[in-house]
This record gives C-alpha cells, sequence and structure tokens, in this order.
C-alpha cells in the first residue's frame, strides 16, 4: 500500500507579528504514506535547510494528541479533515497523490501570528489565571472517600477536562469565540463539589477575561465541536450560560 | 445597577438579549399566523376579525410599541454582535470549510435577518399601513380586498415566498439556539427541541406561505 507521493503546499508565510504575510508554494516529493502531517513538513524543513531557506514555523510538542501544542487549519478546516483528532495525529494516508494543500495557522484577533504558522495563545493562559483553577489551603492528606461524587459527575468533569487548550474551536468558528474553551475549563469543576466554593465567581471572572481577550461572541453554529480534537460537547457551554445568569441572579458580586 | 448593564454588555448577556427577544418573535409568529388564517374563512369572517380589533385598539397600539421595541432591540443586538464578531477575526482563512463543521442555516443568521428586515419594511408599508391609515378599502372595513390587490402582482407574491424561505431558515436555526443560549441543552431533551424547531418552522412557513398562494392563484386579477 505504502505508494510514495507528491505534493503542493500552499503555506502561510510571515516573517514576525508586525509583518506583512502571504501564501508561498512549495513543492514535496516522495512523501510516504505512512508518515504523519508533520513529518511532512520536518521533510519540507529539511529540505528548505539544506537550500539554505527559512524553515517554515509551526508548533509542536508531544506529537500524540495529548499536548495542544500542534495547531494549522488544513485546507480550511482546524487540525484537518479527519474529526477528533489534533494535526500531529494526521496521517498522510488521508491525502492522494498531486493534491494541493492550505496550511495556514489559527485565524484571531486575540490569536495574533507569531510566525509562519505559529500563533501566540497567551490569551488562553489568561482566562485560565482569571479564575480557572480550585483555590485549596494546603493541610493534611483528605481522606479518598471523604467526598462522595457520583459517576456521572465524574465522568462529565473528565470529559470536559480532556480539553488540551489547543485553540481548534477558536480557529473554527466563524466569530472566532472561545466559549467551547472556557466552558470545558468551568464545567470541569462546576460539577464538582471542589469547585462549588467558587464556582460563580469563577464563571464570571473567566467570561470577563475573555470578552477583554477580544474574542467574539458564540452565535450557536457548533462548528467548534465539530472540529474539537477532544470532541468536548457544547452541553459545557449551555452550563456555563446557565451557571452566568445564575451567577448575575444568586451572587452578591455586584463588581463584574 | 453597573453589574446589570456590565452584565447585558458581556458577551453571554448580548446573546440571551438576542435569545429572549428571538423568543417573543417566535411567539409573536404564532399569534400572527392564527389571526392571518381567518383570511380563509371568506371576506366576512376576516373583515369582523378586523374590525373587532379596531374596537380594542388603545391594546393593540400598547403592543404594537411593546413589539416595535422587541424589534429594535434583537436587530440593534444583532449588528453589534455581528460587528465585533467581524472583529474578532481580522484576517479571514484563505479556503472557507465551514461547510464542513456548521449548517446553512446558523452560518446566514445575519443574512436572513436582514433580508426579513427589508420584508418587514415592505409589508408594513403596504399592509399596516393601508389598514391603518385611510386606506379607501379600509375606511369601508373591506380589509380583505387590500390584500387581493396586494397579492394579484406576481413580483410582490414571489418576494413574499423568496422572504418566507429565509424566514424558515432564521426559524429552524434561532429555535433550537436559543435554547442552547439559555443553557437548556441536556443529553435527554435536545434532540427533542431541535425536531421541535423543525415542526414550528414547517408549520409557520407552509401556514403563511398558504396565503399569498391562495390569493395569487384564486384571486388573481379580480380586485
Ligand atoms: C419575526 C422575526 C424574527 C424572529 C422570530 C427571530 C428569531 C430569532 C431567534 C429565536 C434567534 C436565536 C437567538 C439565539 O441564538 O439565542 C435569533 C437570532 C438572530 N437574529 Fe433574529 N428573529 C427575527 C428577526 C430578525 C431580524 C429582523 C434580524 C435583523 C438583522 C435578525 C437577526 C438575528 C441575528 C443576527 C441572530 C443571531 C444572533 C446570535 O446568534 O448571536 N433577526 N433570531
Ligand atoms: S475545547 Fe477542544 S478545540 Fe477548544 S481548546 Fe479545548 S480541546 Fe482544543
Ligand atoms: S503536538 Fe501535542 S497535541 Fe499535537
Amino acid at each position: 500500500m505504502s505508494g510514495n507521493m507528491n505534493l503542493t503546499l500552499k503555506i502561510w508565510r510571515q516573517k514576525n507579528a508586525n509583518a506583512v504575510g502571504g501564501f508561498e508554494t512549495f513543492n514535496v516529493k516522495n512523501i510516504s504514506l505512512d508518515s504523519s502531517f508533520l513529518e511532512m513538513l520536518d521533510i519540507l524543513n529539511e529540505e528548505l535547510e539544506l537550500k539554505g531557506v527559512e524553515p517554515v514555523a509551526f508548533e509542536h510538542d508531544c506529537r500524540e494528541g495529548i499536548c495542544g501544542a500542534c495547531s494549522l487549519v488544513i485546507n480550511g478546516r482546524p487540525h484537518g479533515p479527519l474529526d477528533k483528532i489534533t494535526t500531529c495525529q494526521l496521517h498522510m494516508r488521508h491525502f492522494k497523490d498531486g493534491d494541493i494543500i492550505w496550511i495556514e495557522p489559527w485565524r484571531a484577533k486575540a490569536f495574533p501570528v507569531i510566525k509562519d504558522l505559529i500563533v501566540d495563545r497567551t490569551s488562553f493562559d489568561k482566562i485560565i489565571q482569571a479564575g480557572g483553577f480550585v483555590s485549596v489551603d494546603t493541610g493534611g492528606v483528605p481522606d479518598a472517600n471523604a467526598i462522595l461524587i457520583s459517576k456521572e459527575s465524574i465522568e462529565t468533569a473528565t470529559d470536559a477536562a480532556a480539553c488540551i487548550g489547543c485553540g481548534a474551536c477558536v480557529a473554527a468558528c466563524k466569530n472566532a469565540s472561545a466559549m467551547l474553551f472556557v466552558s470545558a475549563k468551568v464545567s470541569q469543576f462546576a460539577v464538582l463539589p471542589q469547585g462549588q466554593p467558587e464556582r460563580y465567581l469563577r464563571v464570571e471572572a473567566m467570561v470577563k477575561r475573555m470578552d477583554e481577550l477580544g474574542f467574539g461572541s458564540c452565535t450557536n453554529t457548533y462548528a467548534c465541536e465539530a472540529e474539537c480534537p477532544k470532541g468536548i460537547s457544547i452541553r459545557n457551554i449551555a452550563r456555563m450560560n446557565r451557571d452566568y445568569f445564575m451567577s448575575k441572579i444568586k451572587s452578591e458580586n455586584v463588581e463584574m | 445597577m453597573g453589574w446589570f448593564f456590565r452584565a447585558l454588555n458581556s458577551s453571554i448577556g448580548k446573546k440571551f438579549v438576542m435569545a429572549i427577544t428571538g423568543v417573543c418573535l417566535l411567539l409573536f409568529l404564532i399569534i400572527h399566523l392564527v389571526n392571518n388564517l381567518t383570511l380563509f374563512g371568506g371576506p366576512e369572517l376576516f373583515n369582523n376579525v378586523v374590525k373587532n380589533l379596531e374596537t380594542i385598539k388603545p391594546l393593540v397600539r400598547v403592543i404594537e410599541v411593546i413589539l416595535a421595541l422587541i424589534f429594535v432591540f434583537h436587530i440593534t443586538n444583532a449588528i453589534r454582535l455581528w460587528i465585533e464578531n467581524k472583529k474578532a477575526r481580522p484576517v479571514n482563512y484563505k479556503i472557507n470549510g465551514s461547510s464542513k463543521n456548521s449548517d446553512i442555516f446558523s452560518r446566514t443568521m445575519f443574512v436572513s435577518g436582514s433580508i426579513i428586515f427589508i420584508f418587514l419594511v415592505i409589508h408594513l408599508r403596504t399592509l399596516w399601513v393601508a389598514f391603518n391609515f385611510g386606506h379607501p378599502k379600509a375606511v369601508t372595513h373591506e380589509y380583505f380586498d387590500i390584500l387581493v390587490e396586494a397579492f394579484s402582482s406576481p413580483i410582490y407574491t414571489g418576494l413574499y415566498l423568496v422572504a418566507l424561505i429565509l424566514l424558515g431558515y432564521h426559524l429552524y436555526h434561532g429555535f433550537q439556539s436559543a435554547f442552547q443560549t439559555f443553557g437548556w441543552n441536556n443529553k435527554k431533551f435536545f434532540p427533542l427541541i431541535k425536531k421541535l424547531g423543525l415542526i414550528y418552522t414547517v408549520i409557520m412557513i407552509i401556514g403563511f406561505a398558504s396565503i399569498p398562494i391562495y390569493f395569487f392563484f384564486f384571486y388573481g386579477g379580480n380586485v
């Protein structure tokens, strides 16, 4: 099955955050069907380096779908044409000999391009800093079963916690909205007893920060859920909306 | 009250305003359709219904103002959200993959809404103004004939039907979208809500479309 293929790549190149970018065309030859998409880019970069051309900058780390570093919008789809995988898990067998592949960075005001295909995703960290945590005081180790949690709650929480913070939801959304990410980070605590003391303050603080950072508003197109490599559900967004309204009604916090 | 206005101006707050005004409009359409279907009862019934409404004119006026305000909130928020959302993605993708991850109804809410708005202006100009401000046939309570006249034009009838299709797009997405915005999405009920939205949309569109079609084919040119 391992016939090799030749491809034409149209890659977004941009020197730095302030430079004007544009697409450049590259040809890669003899790519194995078994190589991954990022390996294909590694091969391209090796060739470019031998030619003395600046390699294409792209982000990656674990290369096994768990860190969220890899990005890339491939032919208009964040993380490429397949569902529920990251770019690093995409293999070349899903492309055909002679294909033209367009590779673009995440596009959002809150994710400015730093170089080529790399964007600055610090705004996600800033949202987490605003409230995406549980403040615990240190002390003795609590008894394992001191707090009972239903299987359903645990599953909902861990499903939400599967979010790797890649930003594909923002990249996919026509409004560059971060609702899926933020709702996953809100929900992973909101359904657990440990998350209750800060439940309402957390959602208000994180939503406020999200708005300040220039992400768009959700219009329920559900493109985020379709493109999320971890299958984070839009039910988390519903939960976040619910908590946000409840917080506005119930909390005595007039600051936010 | 600062917190209240800040809440309404947050991304979720603006969505909430869209959803609550949207739901009011969904309910209004039901009332409007029921009222319009009396047209099928013939000129006498319809003229009487409108005449009866004349007797409670002050109440009708109050409801009209409320309805107008709901539209104003819905539309101004829609424009604000649309502008802000465009700004959130200053550079567009070269290749647009949105057809692979979302349906056309959700992506065209602003377009369908804008067409509905244009339709609304024409609709009010031809019918509401005629009914309320001294059209000779309104003075003699022959409201039915005003409609016969309006729908005798193939262009007007055609535009009416095109606008209705786009209204269908808007309603189909809007119905379930409002539930999601309010946070009423769970595994058990959301599939049902989506189905209800489809049923609502089909009833509304067939119901509203039946009127111009009926008038065009059965009364066309008989003015
Ligand atoms: C009878 C007329 C109308 C009805 C029944 C209606 C209903 C709705 C509903 C139920 C929603 C969903 C709210 C949500 O997503 O939570 C919505 C959204 C929307 N409507 Fe309307 N609408 C009407 C007229 C209009 C008009 C005239 C405009 C003019 C621009 C408009 C623009 C929009 C937009 C842009 C959205 C999407 C906003 C968002 O999702 O953030 N609509 N509408
Ligand atoms: S919700 Fe999904 S798409 Fe968004 S950051 Fe988390 S893992 Fe990535
Ligand atoms: S490189 Fe870690 S998820 Fe792709």
